[in-house]
C-alpha cells in the first residue's frame, strides 16, 4: 500500500518537476512547480511527518508560489520570444544534483537502521523549538520583523 | 435513548463498514474515507442549495420585497431550477484564454473549499478526518485558494479578471494574518492543534450555568469578533466583496466564466463560508456542546448545525445591512487595527492563563483588551482631520 502510494506520488512529483523545467509558458512552469511542491508535501505525509508537510503546503504553496506567480506577472516581457538552451542553469543544476548525491552517499547514519522513533507530533516540535532551538527561532523572528518593517517603509507615502 | 440518537450517524457508518468484515484492512480504510467524503458532500451541497434560496428570501425580506416564490412551496425548489439552468447553459471559454489554467481554476477552488470541511468536528465522535494538526491543515489547504483565484484571473486573459484577482489576493493575504493570529490564543490555552481536543476543552460549565466556551472570556470574545470579520473577508462576502465589485469590475476573477464553472465559484464561496463558520464554532463557540446542562439530551450534531445556522444568518444579515468598503479602507483596517488587536488577544489570553483562569484572570484580560482597544481607536481616529464641508456654488 505504502510503496504503491510512494511510486504514484514520485511519478506525479517528477512529472510536475520536469514540466516546471521544460514548459514554454513561464506561468505554466510556475504552476507545475506548485504541483511538484504538493508532491513533496505528500511524501512528508507518507513518512508520518504531518506538521512538516502542512508547513510545506502552507509556506510554499500559500506564499512562495503566489510570490513567484506575482513576480512573473509584474515582470513579464518575453511574450512569444524563444530563448536558447540555458547552459549556465544546466551546469548549476548538475552541480547541485551531484553535490546532493555525494553528500547522501557519504552520510554515515543511513547505513545504520534507525531506532524506532515515536510519532513526530506538533507538541514535540513545539517543545523542541521552545527549548533547544529557542535562539535560532528568535533570530528568525527578528529577521522577519525587520523585513516586515522594511517592506512598510518601502511603500510608505513620502510626506511633503 | 438520547445517546443512541446522538450516535445514530456514527452507528450507521459502523453498520455499513460491518458488511466488509472479512476484507483486508486497507479496503475498510478506503471505504470508510469514501463514506465520510460522500456524507460531507451530500450534506454541504444540500446546505449550499438551501442557503442560496434562504439568502435570497431573507435579503428580500430585509429590502421589503418577496424574493423567489414561484418554484415550489415558498420558492423552496428554486435551487433545483437554478442548478438545471446552470448545467444546460453554454460554457463559453474566451478565444485567447489560457485554456488549461482557465479550466483548472474552478476545479482547484472547489476542491480546496471541500477539503477544509474534512477536519471540523460535527458532533461527538463525528470528525470526518482526525489529524493531529487539524487547525494547521485547515489554513494550509485554505491558503491554496489564493493560487486558484490567481489562476482564474490570469487564465481568463481579461483586465477585469486580473484586477479582481489582484484585489482578491491582496485582501486574502492581508486578512489571513489576523485570521491565523486570532486562532493562536485558543491553541495556546488548549495546548493542541487538534479540533477534537479544542472542543473537549470547552466541555464544562462555570457554576453549572455558563458554558466554558472561549467566547465567554474577554480574549475569546475579542478574538471571535476579529476571526468573524476576517472570515467575512476570506469568503469574499459583503461588506468586503471588493474582488467582485459588480459596479466597478464586472465580476472580478469570475468575469469570463459562464454556466457551470461560474456556479462552481459560487459553490466554493459558500462552502468556504460554511467551513470558516464551522471552524469558528469549533474554536470559540464550544463546537458541538450544548449551551445549557439541561439541553444536553439534544444530539450534539444538532447543536453544531444550530450554531452554524445562526452564524450563517448573521452573514446574510450583514450582507443586507452594510455597503461595500473601499479597497484602501479595508487594507488600512487590516494592518492598523485587526493585526494589533489580534496580537493583543494573545497577550490577554496569556494574562488570563497566568492569573489562574478564574474571575481575576477574566478581569485582567478585559483590562488588557480595553486599554489596547482605546489606545488604538484614539490613534486611528481621523475624524479631527476633516473640517466642516464647505459648499461652493456656481455664481
Amino acid at each position: 500500500m505504502n510503496s504503491l502510494a510512494f511510486i504514484l506520488i514520485a511519478i506525479i512529483t517528477l512529472a510536475a518537476a520536469l514540466a516546471a523545467a521544460t514548459l514554454r509558458s513561464l506561468m505554466h512552469a510556475a504552476l507545475s512547480f506548485a504541483i511538484a511542491l504538493v508532491g513533496i508535501a505528500a511524501f512528508f505525509f507518507l513518512l508520518g511527518a504531518e506538521f512538516v508537510g502542512l508547513a510545506l503546503v502552507f509556506i510554499y504553496i500559500g506564499a512562495v508560489a503566489v510570490l513567484i506567480v506575482f513576480t512573473i506577472l509584474l515582470t513579464r516581457r518575453d511574450d512569444g520570444k524563444t530563448r536558447g538552451f540555458n547552459w549556465g542553469g544546466a551546469i548549476i543544476a548538475a552541480a547541485v544534483f551531484g553535490g546532493l548525491i555525494w553528500s547522501i552517499l557519504n552520510t554515515q547514519s543511513l547505513a545504520i537502521v534507525a531506532p524506532h522513533m515515536p510519532g513526530l507530533t506538533v507538541k514535540r516540535i513545539g517543545a523542541a523549538l521552545m527549548t533547544g532551538y529557542v535562539w535560532p527561532l528568535q533570530c528568525v523572528g527578528l529577521l522577519l520583523t525587520a523585513a516586515l518593517i522594511g517592506a512598510l517603509i518601502l511603500v510608505l507615502e513620502e510626506k511633503r | 435513548m438520547s445517546k443512541s440518537i446522538d450516535q445514530i450517524l456514527v452507528n450507521a457508518k459502523q453498520w455499513v463498514l460491518s458488511w466488509l468484515a472479512g476484507s483486508p484492512n486497507w479496503v475498510v480504510q478506503v471505504v470508510s474515507s469514501l463514506v465520510n467524503i460522500g456524507v460531507l458532500l451530500i450534506v454541504f451541497l444540500t446546505l449550499f442549495a438551501f442557503m442560496s434560496v434562504l439568502e435570497r428570501k431573507i435579503l428580500a425580506r430585509m429590502q421589503n420585497r418577496y424574493g423567489p416564490n414561484r418554484v415550489g412551496p415558498f420558492g423552496l425548489f428554486q435551487p433545483i431550477a437554478d442548478g438545471v439552468k446552470m448545467l444546460i447553459k453554454e460554457d463559453i471559454v474566451p478565444a485567447r484564454a489560457d485554456k488549461i489554467v482557465h479550466f483548472l481554476a474552478p476545479v482547484l477552488i472547489a476542491a480546496v473549499a471541500i477539503l477544509t470541511l474534512g477536519v471540523i468536528p460535527y458532533g461527538r465522535n463525528m470528525t470526518p478526518f482526525t489529524i493531529d494538526g487539524g487547525i494547521l491543515f485547515f489554513f494550509a489547504v485554505g491558503s491554496t485558494t489564493e493560487l486558484a483565484v490567481f489562476m482564474a484571473g490570469w487564465g481568463s486573459n481579461n483586465k477585469f479578471s486580473m484586477l479582481g484577482a489582484m484585489r482578491a489576493i491582496a485582501q486574502m493575504i492581508s486578512y489571513e494574518l489576523p485570521l491565523i493570529i486570532t486562532v493562536l490564543p485558543v491553541v495556546m490555552v488548549v495546548g493542541s492543534l487538534m479540533p477534537d481536543r479544542i472542543v473537549a476543552a470547552q466541555a464544562d460549565y462555570t457554576f453549572g450555568l455558563v458554558p466554558r466556551w472561549f467566547v465567554f472570556t474577554p480574549w475569546g470574545a475579542a478574538a471571535f469578533i476579529l476571526f468573524f470579520v476576517s472570515g467575512l473577508v476570506e469568503s469574499n462576502r459583503t461588506p468586503f466583496d471588493v474582488p467582485e465589485g459588480e459596479s466597478e469590475i464586472v465580476a472580478g476573477h469570475m468575469t469570463e466564466y459562464s454556466g457551470f464553472k461560474y456556479a462552481t465559484f459560487f459553490m466554493a464561496e459558500y462552502i468556504g463560508m460554511f467551513a470558516i463558520s464551522g471552524l469558528g464554532i469549533t474554536l470559540f463557540l464550544g463546537g458541538w456542546h450544548a449551551p445549557m446542562h439541561a439541553l444536553e439530551f439534544v444530539p450534539s450534531w444538532v447543536w453544531f448545525f444550530v450554531k452554524l445556522s445562526v452564524l450563517l444568518f448573521v452573514y446574510i444579515w450583514i450582507r443586507g445591512t452594510l455597503p461595500r468598503t473601499r479597497v484602501d479602507q479595508m487594507m488600512n483596517f487590516a494592518w492598523k487595527f485587526m493585526l494589533p488587536m489580534a496580537f493583543t488577544c494573545i497577550v490577554a489570553a496569556a494574562v488570563w492563563h497566568y492569573a489562574g483562569r478564574g474571575l481575576r484572570g477574566w478581569l485582567w484580560s478585559l483590562v488588557v483588551i480595553a486599554v489596547v482597544y482605546t489606545a488604538l481607536s484614539m490613534l486611528l481616529d481621523t475624524r479631527r482631520k476633516f473640517a466642516p464641508r464647505v459648499y461652493r456654488f456656481a455664481e
